[in-house]
């Protein structure tokens, strides 16, 4: 479960540049949902997963993870709870370790680490289980460096990584929008399988309106900083693309100019 | 030719910049941290050990006390740069201006001479061996024990942690590494072994001095990049004895090019050298792709 309550943050506080990303922002998630999140650039879709994967801290609000308190904790002591994949396919993995060591990082996610070797036989069993899955025949390849891979394949090891430990919630930052069409619709279809089977409380950013409605079980839509309006159950079954722009313009009594919304 | 006193006397101080080497590993390849306090660090060992020495305790509990005083400067570093923010080069730089003032501090004076003093290398004299062969062999086995401990430690789960610090912050703090802890240590840690090579060639050279750190840092970079040349680091175990063989083939290289009379070089061209030589290191890699692509088009 997630819960945001009235965020509120500006970057920049004090200078010319002052810019408030979020202004009363209040989300909750219940346990097992699947929410996509749209909005225009500058909406604050990347700043709110951020705060809530502690990247910023927010100036005000609270924010519980399965209710816990984690508003005022940095990144590294709430990643046993949250789990991140990141738009760009190189940011979630490092390219100069193997992997089976990026996949080891992933593992001890959120628990201490000591002097014990870090990649351990019977994690690989478990490693070689989760990538066969992907069907890319990376479960034979181990030792390789993870700079030998490509985007595609990256983004889906991101996300394998990001499953390694159950429990926690899953933020996806727009993680299909830097990938080729054919790819990019393979992690979505992984990402839905991992949710399913895994029964994650997840939050997926996304350009898409189209992504957005097909998958997932709610959608909300941000405009400057907070949540417009947010449709799940029957009233989002059979919702189109141009429904969900019809809402938002009586929403907001203004119209959309974002091309970016438009042509995806 | 080299004389085969010159050869071990390069083998020697090779071994011990071989040490730097490894502590300038984990901070500029590991943590990706260029860090200058080696220029400070290494006389810090050195003045630690030295008047430990001379005050009558034994050699290897001052070598010790020279690490840990090691890891304490590198800790230093770390802390400027993690928790104050100072940019990561700048930082360095004042922890090594600082550690001007506390080595003389320490020593009391600018040089201490540790001539017939009890070292770690006395009780090694006794086992017959030629005079300018103990110290080859015991820094030998101190550099061979350090490379692998190193080595073990990097693939351990903080050790992994650590390499992905430097490799990647963002994605290390998204897997649950406190970033700004993994750069104390592995700073500390680098320091902590300068401070060792440190210590160890004030007791080979039977004297502390506290300019002795002067383009400690460039001669440890030139073994680093060196060695990168000949064996090309891709895994740890590489990466680790690339340091160890850069520094032995650098010092064997500055001896040619000192020993060899009809060059004209002398001992005061010694920095000058060591300048070119780390140049022709970094240019060489990138001239050979270069030469390769010239020919494999025509």
């Amino acid at each position: 479960m997630i819960s945001a309550d009235n965020l509120h943050l500006t970057f920049g506080k004090g200078t010319p540049l002052e810019n408030p990303a979020l202004k009363g922002m209040s989300l909750t998630v219940n346990q097992g949902e699947f929410v996509t999140v749209i909005g225009s650039n500058g909406a604050g879709k990347s700043t709110f997963l951020n705060a809530l994967s502690g990247e910023v801290i927010v100036d005000s609000g609270k924010i519980e993870v399965d209710g816990v308190d984690v508003t005022k904790l940095p990144t590294h002591k709430r990643a046993g709870r949250v789990a991140r994949v990141f738009q760009d396919p190189l940011a979630g993995t490092c390219e100069d370790l193997t992997i089976e060591e990026n996949m080891s990082l992933a593992i001890k996610r959120g628990m201490p680490r000591m002097l014990g070797s870090a990649v351990k036989a019977r994690y690989r069993d478990r490693f070689r289980e989760g990538l066969s899955g992907l069907n890319l025949g990376l479960e034979n390849r181990l030792s390789d460096k993870m700079g030998l891979l490509s985007g595609g394949q990256r983004q889906a090891v991101s996300l394998l990584m990001a499953s390694l430990n159950p429990s926690s919630i899953l933020l996806l930052d727009e993680h299909t929008a830097a990938l080729d069409p054919r790819t990019a619709s393979f992690v979505l279809d992984l990402t839905c399988r991992i949710i399913e089977d895994q029964k994650k409380t997840a939050l997926m950013v996304t350009h898409s309106m189209k992504q957005a409605l097909e998958v997932g079980t709610r959608t909300v839509m941000l405009h400057q900083g907070k949540v417009v309006f947010d449709i799940h159950g029957e009233d989002r079954k059979g919702l189109t693309v141009p429904d969900l722009l019809g809402l938002f313009e009586k929403q907001r009594g203004i119209e959309i100019t974002d091309d970016s919304l438009l042509l995806s | 030719m080299l004389s085969e006193i010159a050869l071990y006397g390069a083998f020697e101080t090779g071994l011990i910049y071989g040490l730097v080497a490894f502590g300038i590993y984990i901070s500029f390849r590991v943590l990706n941290f260029p860090d200058l306090t080696v220029d400070g660090s290494f006389p810090l060992g050195a003045a630690v050990s030295a008047v430990l020495i001379i005050g009558g305790y034994n050699p290897w509990l001052a070598t010790g006390a020279a690490i840990i005083a090691g890891m304490g400067a590198g800790a230093v570093t770390a802390l400027l740069n993690v928790k104050l923010n100072i940019l990561n080069l700048l930082a360095s730089i004042l922890t090594m201006i600082a550690l001007y003032s506390v080595n003389l501090r320490i020593m009391g004076r600018p040089n201490i001479a540790l001539l017939g003093e009890e070292t770690v290398l006395t009780p090694w004299y006794d086992l017959g061996l030629a005079y300018h062969q103990v110290p080859v062999l015991l820094f030998l086995l101190i550099a061979i024990i350090g490379l692998f401990v190193l080595w073990r430690f990097m693939q351990s789960e903080t050790g992994l942690a650590m390499r992905a610090t430097g490799a990647n912050p963002r994605m290390a703090r998204a897997q649950g590494i406190a970033t700004g802890w993994m750069i104390i240590l592995g700073v500390a840690l680098s320091n902590g072994l300068v401070a060792l090579a440190g210590s160890l060639f004030a007791q080979s050279q039977g004297a502390a001095d506290v300019t002795m750190g002067v383009g400690v840092i460039v001669v440890g970079l030139a073994s680093l990049i060196g060695g990168e040349a000949v064996i090309s680091p891709r895994t740890v175990f590489r990466a680790l004895l690339a340091c160890l063989v850069g520094a032995v083939l650098y010092r064997i290289a500055i001896a040619l090019a000192l020993n060899a009379d009809f060059i004209g070089l002398q001992t005061q061209d010694l920095n000058l050298v060591t300048a070119v030589l780390v140049t022709l290191a970094i240019v060489l890699p990138n001239a050979r792709h270069s030469i390769k692509s010239f020919f494999s088009r025509s």
